[in-house]
C-alpha cells in the first residue's frame, strides 16, 4: 500500500484548482465536466424547444415574424440535443466515469487524450452558438435546413457563412467522439482487471464498447459528407448539384449511413444502464447476459446497413425500399430481446422503487412506445403518409427524449451518490420522475395524432385543424421542464446537506466494482488491481 | 362511386371491440386502453382531403392504394398496441407481485432457453406477418401502371407550377400560390391549405404526376391520396394515383425547403370528365401566356 500511495503522489499528484479541470487527464474530472457541459448544452437546447413550442400553441406566427428563425430554432434544437446532450451525457459523462471503475481500470488507456476529447466539445458549440449570429438564409441569420443539412438548401439556400461555422462545429465534435470512441476501445479491450473476460465484463461496458465502434465507424463517413458539403460551398466542387452533375441524394445517403447508427449510439449506453439499474433494485443478476451482451452487438451490426429507411420519399427504387424494409424490421428482434429480458430480470425479483428504478421503468415503457411506432414506420408503404409528418417527430422524441434522455436521468440519479458523495433525497428524484412522465406524454403523445392527420414537420403556422393537439403539446412542454427545476432543487438540496453517500447506497444488489470503492471514489483508484472473481452469467 | 369508400364511423367499431375484449380479461393493463378508447370515443372524423380538429387516424383515403394504406396501418397499430399493452401490463405485475414487501426474497433464475427462444422467435414471426401485405402495398406504389394523364409538378421556393402536356389536351402551366388567410375565408376554403390555382384533373383516370424540384428539394404530398414524392433538383420523380370522388383534395409541402416552407401546400381539385374537358379549354386560354418550359434538369442546363 505504502508503494501504491508514493505512486500517486509522484504520478499526477491531486491537482487543484483551474488545472484540475482545464489541465485533467482524470476520467472522473473530464466525466464531472462532460456532465456539467451536457446540463449546460441541455438548457440551450431545452430553450430553443420551448420557444419552439410557444410559437405552436396557436396556429399563426406569434414570437417568429421571420418564419426562417424558427427554422434556425429547430436546427439547432435538434444539432444541440444530439451532439452536446446526449453523447455527452451517455458517453462523454457516464461512458469516462463508469467505464473504468467498472472493468477494474484506474483510467482510461489514454488520459491525455480524453482531456482533449473533452475539450474540443466547448470549441464546437462555440462554434455552432455563433453559427446562430451570422448570416445564413439571405437576409437571416443562423442555418435553417434542419440537423440533417440536406443540400440544395445546405449549398444554394443557404449562402452565408452560418453553415461553415456549423460544419466546423460538427468536425470538431466528429474529432471529439472519435478520439474518446479510439480510448473507450482500447481501455475495454485491453484495461479489464484480471479475471474479466470480456463475457463477466458490465453490460455498461459492453453498450460503450458497441457504442464506440458505431462511432468509430460512422462519423468519418459524416465528416466526409459535410466536408464535400464545404467544399460545394466554398470551393466550387459539385458533389451533390445536380446542375454539374452531382447528385443531392448522394448526401442523403452518406448522411444517413453515419445518421442511423447515430441514434443507437445515443441509445445503447442508456440500455447498459438500464441493465444495471434494473438488476440492482430487483437484487437478481440481468436475465440473459449473453443474449443482452449481443443483442446490443446485433443491433449496432444491423443498424449500419439499415440507412434509406430515412428516404423512402427520395424516389428509391422499388428494391431498394424493400430490402430497407425488410432489414430495418429485422431490428425489433434484438430489440425486443432487450425489451423482454429486463422484464424478466425483474420477474420473481425484489424489487425497491427507487428513483432511478421508477426512471429506468419508465424507460422500457416509454422505449417501448418509441419502438412499437418505429414499426409503423419501417412499413415503406405505411411511410408514404407518415414521412416528414409530426408522427415521426414523436417515435424519435419517444426513443431519444423519453429514451435516452430518461436514462441519463436514470443514470445521474443512479450514479450521482458515487460521483459526489452526497445525497439526492429519493423523493425528489421520483417527484421528477413522474413530473417529467406526464410532462412528456402529453408533450409527445399528441404528435401522433397530428401526425397521423398528416401535419409535416418544420412547420413555424399551420392549418386550424391541427391547432387542438399542438396545444396540448405545448402544455406538455411546460410541465417537462417545470420537471427539470425538481431536477436542480434536488442537486442544490444534495450539496446544501451534510448527509454523506456511504460506498453503496443502494444495497445488496448493487454489484459492479464501482460500489466497492467510496463516495466519491479516490482520485486515483485501483492501485492494485481488483481480482474479478464474478461468477459467469 | 365506383369503389367502396371507407367510411371512418365504421372502421372504429370494430377496434373498439378489440379493445374491450383485452379490457375484460386484463382489468389493470386495461387503464391505459380505456383511455384510448375515451380518446377515440370522443375524437372528432378523420377530414376528407383536409384535416379535421381533435383528429387522431388519417385522412379518409380516396384512392386504392390509399385505402389499403390506411387498412394495413390501422391493422399495425393494432399489433403495436396490444404489444405495448403487454409490456404494460407485465410492468404492472411486476410492480404488485415482485415488490419488497410481498416478495422479500429474490429468486435467482438468470436463464431459461425457453423463453429466450420465444421472444425472439414470435416478434419475428409477428414481423414476418406484417411484412407480406406491406411489400405488396410498397408494389403497387412504386410500380406505375399506364398513364392516362400525365402532368409535372414543379417546385420552387415557395409554389409549385403544374405542366400539361400538349399531346393529352394541355400545352400551358401555371403557378399555383397560397391564398393568404384573408382570401382563403372569402374562398370558404381552409386557411394555409387554399392555392389561388389547383391542380385539376378528372376522377377514375390513372394520373402520373411527375415531381421535380426547381432550386431545393421540396416534397409533394396528399395525404388522402397515400402520395409523398420528394422534388428533388435533376431527378425525375414518379407517383400516380387515381380516385373515383370529386372533390377538393390538399396536401403540404413535407420537405423542409426554406423561409416558406409551410407556405406552398398542394391543392387537387378532382372534377369529372366532362368538367376536366371543359377546365381545360378554359386553362389554355387562361395560362396561354406562359410557356411550357422543359424542367430544369441537369442535362438540360
Amino acid at each position: 500500500m505504502a508503494q501504491a500511495a508514493t505512486l500517486n503522489a509522484t504520478q499526477e499528484g491531486n491537482p487543484t484548482g483551474w488545472k484540475r479541470w482545464v489541465m485533467s487527464t482524470n476520467h472522473k474530472d473530464i466525466g464531472t465536466m462532460y456532465l456539467f457541459f451536457a446540463i449546460i448544452a441541455g438548457l440551450v437546447g431545452g430553450f430553443l424547444s420551448i420557444a419552439m413550442r410557444l410559437e405552436l400553441q396557436e396556429p399563426g406566427l406569434q414570437y417568429f415574424t421571420n418564419p426562417q428563425t424558427y427554422n434556425v430554432f429547430v436546427t439547432g434544437h435538434g444539432l444541440i440535443m444530439v451532439f452536446f446532450v446526449v453523447m455527452p451525457a451517455l458517453i462523454g459523462g457516464f461512458g469516462n466515469w463508469f467505464v473504468p471503475l467498472m472493468i477494474g481500470a484506474p483510467d482510461m488507456a489514454f488520459p491525455r487524450m480524453n482531456n482533449i476529447s473533452f475539450w474540443l466539445l466547448p470549441a464546437a458549440l462555440g462554434l455552432l452558438i455563433i453559427s446562430l449570429f451570422v448570416e445564413g438564409a439571405p437576409g437571416s441569420d443562423g442555418f435553417g435546413g434542419g440537423w440533417t443539412v440536406y443540400p440544395p438548401l445546405a449549398t444554394m439556400g443557404h449562402p452565408g457563412p452560418a453553415l461553415d461555422f456549423g460544419i466546423l462545429s460538427l468536425h470538431l465534435a466528429g474529432a471529439s467522439s472519435i478520439l474518446g470512441a479510439i480510448n473507450f476501445i482500447t481501455t475495454i479491450l485491453n484495461m479489464r482487471a484480471p479475471g474479466m473476460t470480456m463475457h463477466k465484463m458490465p453490460l455498461f461496458a459492453w453498450a460503450i464498447l458497441v457504442t464506440a465502434f458505431l462511432l468509430l465507424l460512422s462519423l468519418p463517413v459524416l465528416a466526409g459528407a459535410i466536408t464535400m458539403l464545404l467544399t460545394d460551398r466554398n470551393f466550387g466542387t459539385a458533389f451533390f448539384d445536380s446542375a454539374n452533375g452531382g447528385d443531392p441524394i448522394l448526401y442523403q445517403h452518406l448522411f444517413w449511413f453515419f445518421g442511423h447508427p447515430e441514434v443507437y449510439i445515443m441509445i445503447l449506453p442508456g440500455f447498459g444502464m438500464i441493465s444495471h439499474i434494473i438488476s440492482t433494485f430487483s437484487k437478481k443478476p440481468i436475465f440473459g447476459y449473453l443474449g443482452m451482451a449481443y443483442a446490443m452487438v446485433a443491433i449496432g451490426a444491423v443498424g449500419f446497413i439499415v440507412w434509406a429507411h430515412h428516404m423512402y420519399t427520395a424516389g428509391l427504387a422499388l428494391n431498394t425500399q424493400r430490402y430497407f424494409m425488410f432489414a430495418t424490421m429485422v431490428i425489433a428482434v434484438p430489440t425486443g430481446v432487450k425489451i423482454f429480458s429486463w422484464i424478466a430480470t425483474m420477474w420473481g425479483g425484489s424489487i425497491r422503487f427507487t428513483a432511478p428504478m421508477q426512471w429506468a421503468m419508465g424507460f422500457i415503457f416509454l422505449f417501448t412506445i418509441g419502438g412499437v411506432t418505429g414499426i409503423v414506420l419501417a412499413n415503406a408503404g405505411i411511410d408514404r403518409n407518415l414521412h416528414n409528418t409530426y408522427y415521426v417527430v414523436a417515435h424519435f422524441h419517444y426513443v431519444l427524449s423519453l429514451g435516452a434522455v430518461f436514462s441519463i436521468f436514470a443514470g445521474f440519479y443512479y450514479w450521482f451518490p458515487k460521483m459526489s458523495g452526497r445525497i439526492i433525497p429519493d423523493w425528489i428524484g421520483i417527484f421528477h420522475f413522474w413530473v417529467a412522465f406526464v410532462g412528456s406524454n402529453v408533450l409527445f403523445f399528441p404528435m401522433h395524432f397530428t401526425g397521423l392527420s398528416g401535419m409535416p414537420r418544420h412547420y413555424v403556422d399551420y392549418p386550424e385543424a391541427f391547432a387542438g393537439w399542438n396545444r396540448i403539446s405545448s402544455y406538455g412542454s411546460y410541465i417537462f421542464a417545470a420537471g427539470l427545476l425538481i431536477f436542480f432543487y434536488g442537486i442544490l438540496r444534495a450539496y446544501l446537506s451534510p448527509v454523506r453517500a456511504v460506498n453503496n447506497p443502494w444495497g445488496e444488489g448493487a454489484k459492479t466494482l464501482e460500489w466497492t470503492l467510496s463516495s466519491p471514489p479516490p482520485h486515483h483508484q485501483f492501485d492494485m488491481l481488483p481480482r474479478f472473481s464474478g461468477s459467469g452469467h | 362511386m365506383a369503389f367502396p369508400v371507407r367510411d371512418p364511423r365504421m372502421r372504429r367499431i370494430p377496434r373498439l371491440d378489440g379493445e374491450n375484449t383485452i379490457m375484460t380479461r386484463w382489468t389493470f393493463g386495461a387503464t391505459l386502453v380505456v383511455l384510448l378508447s375515451a380518446c377515440f370515443a370522443g375524437a372528432a372524423f378523420a377530414g376528407t382531403g383536409q384535416p379535421s380538429p381533435w383528429q387522431i387516424n388519417m385522412q379518409t383515403p380516396v384512392t386504392e392504394i390509399a385505402q389499403f394504406l390506411g387498412t394495413l396501418h390501422d391493422s399495425v397499430n393494432i399489433v403495436i398496441t396490444v404489444i405495448a399493452a403487454f409490456v404494460f401490463l407485465l410492468l404492472a405485475i411486476v410492480v404488485f407481485r415482485f415488490n419488497e414487501k410481498v416478495n422479500p426474497v429474490p429468486s435467482k433464475t438468470t436463464h431459461h432457453t425457453g423463453f429466450e427462444i420465444a421472444w425472439t422467435l414470435i416478434p419475428a414471426l409477428i414481423l414476418v406477418g406484417i411484412a407480406i401485405p406491406s411489400f405488396r402495398l410498397l408494389t403497387m406504389q412504386v410500380q406505375l401502371p399506364k398513364a392516362d394523364i400525365t402532368v409535372k409538378a414543379v417546385a420552387h421556393q415557395w409554389y409549385w407550377s403544374y405542366e400539361y402536356t400538349e399531346d393529352q389536351g394541355g400545352g400551358f402551366a401555371f403557378d399555383s400560390y397560397m391564398l393568404s388567410p384573408e382570401d382563403a375565408v372569402k374562398a370558404n376554403q381552409p386557411a394555409l391549405l387554399a392555392v389561388d390555382n389547383e391542380l385539376v384533373l378528372p376522377a377514375g383516370k390513372t394520373i402520373v404526376v411527375q415531381v421535380v424540384g426547381a432550386d431545393v428539394i421540396h416534397n409533394f404530398a396528399i395525404p388522402s391520396f397515400g402520395v409523398r414524392m420528394d422534388a428533388v433538383p435533376g431527378r425525375l420523380n414518379q407517383t400516380w394515383f387515381n380516385t373515383d370522388r370529386e372533390g377538393m383534395y390538399y396536401g403540404q409541402c413535407s420537405r423542409l425547403c426554406g423561409a416558406n416552407h409551410a407556405y406552398m401546400p398542394i391543392a387537387v381539385r378532382i372534377v369529372s370528365a366532362e368538367k376536366y374537358a371543359a377546365w381545360l379549354t378554359e386553362a389554355k386560354k387562361k395560362f396561354a401566356s406562359k410557356d411550357v418550359k422543359p424542367v430544369a434538369l441537369a442535362a438540360n442546363e
